[in-house]
């Protein structure tokens, strides 16, 4: 296959996952929509006019950024452990793998539909977040980016989920016991700075941190932790679960028999 | 195992194909295969043989432990996207999105080939017209018949027009009347060039298709060769005889340096040795008074060597 036709390829996986994504608008735009206003409005405006201002910001102003991300983070991984998974399960993988189109191109346009359906509802919970808070933009170059990089990331991660996934039960036990309690601890309600020495450490540990915080820079301009390290871990992460995502297809790993 | 040789038009070439599985199950003990241009190729065997193992193999759905594919001289090591742009694949299990509708499972399978949208809906139009689904192209997968579904898994694998076709049990589950289409379909197919590799388990079918067949028992090839050839082991023949009347007992005791068995009241089965002759065996049936209205083979020709070939080779192990 030359260039034109492996474009072609990796153009009908996103084309199809983003009229799928668009279709069941109700199972994949609107339930982060939902809950992300319930968010807005029970620790934002009820709450949060009574809590005392974080750096200087008002606490729903300071919730938005982390919100966003969990939502887009959520989405992201969902998108792809569930339409690999699914396509493991009924086979229909195998439409591409006896296709042409190089593994790495597979990859591409599986996460890319997770990359998009990030993307369209982080727009989409920013959006909402309208209804309670004024937008503040610090630097949008630093938004984008921290949004498609994590997005990325996550929908890396997804997939190899789905790779490893052998039923139903376990593509829905990372996103529960893993990645729920690791953004809830990642700073996205507090800062790590207002935590005690050691659990202000152990919070150091937590990748989502450094994504909540290069979003929260780019919307607000403050951060608990520095703006290099947070991009840093979030490219380094990418990389790294590209290459093992690469290695265990070509491997054929929970593809091939 | 049978030995291969090279030539340039060779189609599909294997060679000590080996396949272990995790759980230590050797599926494939060395299979090798010389595959023709235009060939119709049939690889029969009983379940669990081999047969899907080595279809998958060659499509890139299975890895393989050792041994080399290749197709259209093409390794499957060395250069596979390229390979498998000569493969199309029609797989046992339907294993498209039943939620999908039927032309763009079509069209998006044309998409991951390389073939630009507008050259992809003109393609689907003629395969799903050619195989009858071209009214259904606008209905879910999932509100196809059996029948249809196995004709939209044809109409997938042949819309990048493939050079090699594997089909592995396209037939299976299918009333007789739509198996004799797809049979004239696979027909025209395989006159206008395509290279058709065939599984099946009716071997009905393989009689009539193909040209040379290959026969696969707990990963190894056993026989292969052309249908001709492989009947022209079988040496012997057991014919039906209906007779006019109920057959007497004494009638029958008069035939008894004849290999004949009495089937029911007014069947007959004459089997004939080597250098018995049917005429023989006439001229003493109208002795005994026998009225023959009717002659019948006992079933498939073939039928008769795979089951002995099977049986010989399991007596062996």
């Amino acid at each position: 296959m030359n260039r034109s036709p492996i474009l072609i390829g990796y153009y009908t996986m996103v084309r199809k996952d983003f009229i799928r994504i668009v279709r069941i608008w109700s199972q994949t735009l609107l339930p982060p929509v939902i809950t992300t206003a319930l968010y807005f409005a029970i620790f934002g405006t009820f709450i949060g006019s009574q809590v005392k201002a974080i750096n200087g910001l008002s606490y729903i102003s300071f919730i938005v950024p982390g919100i966003v991300m969990m939502s887009l983070i959520t989405s992201a991984y969902m998108n792809t452990v569930s339409t690999f998974y699914f396509a493991k399960w009924q086979r229909t993988i195998d439409e591409q793998l006896v296709s042409p189109m190089p593994m790495w191109t597979i990859i591409a346009g599986f996460v890319t539909g997770g990359v998009m359906r990030g993307m369209i509802v982080g727009v989409l919970v920013v959006a909402t977040s309208l209804f309670f808070t004024h937008l503040v933009i610090f630097n949008a170059l630093i938004i984008f980016c921290a949004a498609i990089l994590t997005s990325l990331l996550f929908s890396f991660a997804g997939l190899v989920n789905g790779i490893f996934a052998k039923s139903f039960d376990a593509i829905s036990i990372v996103p529960t016991f893993v990645l729920t309690p690791l953004t809830y601890l990642g700073g996205v309600f507090y800062s790590v700075n207002q935590l005690p020495p050691f659990f202000r450490t152990l919070s150091l540990g937590n990748p989502i941190l450094y994504m909540v915080n290069a979003f929260r820079y780019g919307f607000l301009g403050v951060t608990d932790v520095s703006i290099a390290v947070c991009f840093a871990v979030m490219g380094g992460l990418t990389v790294f679960f590209f290459l093992l995502t690469l290695f265990l297809f070509i491997r054929g790993a929970g593809l091939k028999r | 195992m049978s030995s291969t040789s090279t030539t340039p038009e060779s189609a599909l070439k294997i060679v000590d194909l080996k396949k272990v599985y995790d759980t230590g199950t050797e599926a494939l003990k060395g299979v090798s295969l010389d595959i023709k241009q235009g060939e119709f190729f049939g690889l029969l065997g009983p379940n669990g043989a081999g047969k899907s193992t080595l279809i998958s193999m060659v499509a890139g759905l299975t890895t393989k432990t050792s041994g080399t594919i290749e197709v259209a001289g093409i390794s499957v090591d060395k250069d596979p996207d390229k390979a498998k742009s000569f493969i199309g694949l029609v797989p046992q299990e339907f294993n498209f999105n039943i939620f999908e509708k039927v032309e763009d499972i079509i069209v998006d399978q044309a998409g991951y080939y390389g073939i630009p949208r507008p050259e992809a809906r003109t393609r689907a139009e003629k395969v799903l017209t050619q195989l009858g689904l071209w009214e259904k192209r606008g209905d879910t997968a999932m509100a196809l018949s059996g029948g249809m579904k196995r004709r939209l898994l044809i109409a997938r694998a042949l819309v990048h027009e493939p050079k090699i076709l594997l089909l592995d049990e396209p037939t299976a589950g299918v009333d007789v009347e739509l198996r004799r289409g797809m049979w004239d379909f696979l027909r025209e197919l395989s006159a206008n060039g395509t290279t058709i590799v065939l599984t099946t388990h009716y071997l009905e079918e393989v009689e009539l298709l193909c040209s040379r067949l290959a026969i696969i028992n707990k990963g190894e090839i056993i026989e292969e060769g052309s249908v001709k050839e492989l009947i022209a082991k079988l040496n012997y023949v057991t014919l039906l005889l209906d007779t006019k009347e109920p057959i007497l007992e004494a009638q029958k005791v008069l035939l008894r340096d004849l290999k004949i068995k009495k089937v029911d009241e007014t069947t007959l089965e004459l089997t004939l040795n080597p250098g018995e002759t049917v005429n023989d065996a006439f001229r003493k049936i109208s002795a005994t008074g026998i009225q023959v209205s009717n002659i019948r083979n006992s079933g498939s020709r073939l039928e008769e060597v795979f089951v002995n070939i099977i049986e010989k080779d399991s007596n062996h192990a």
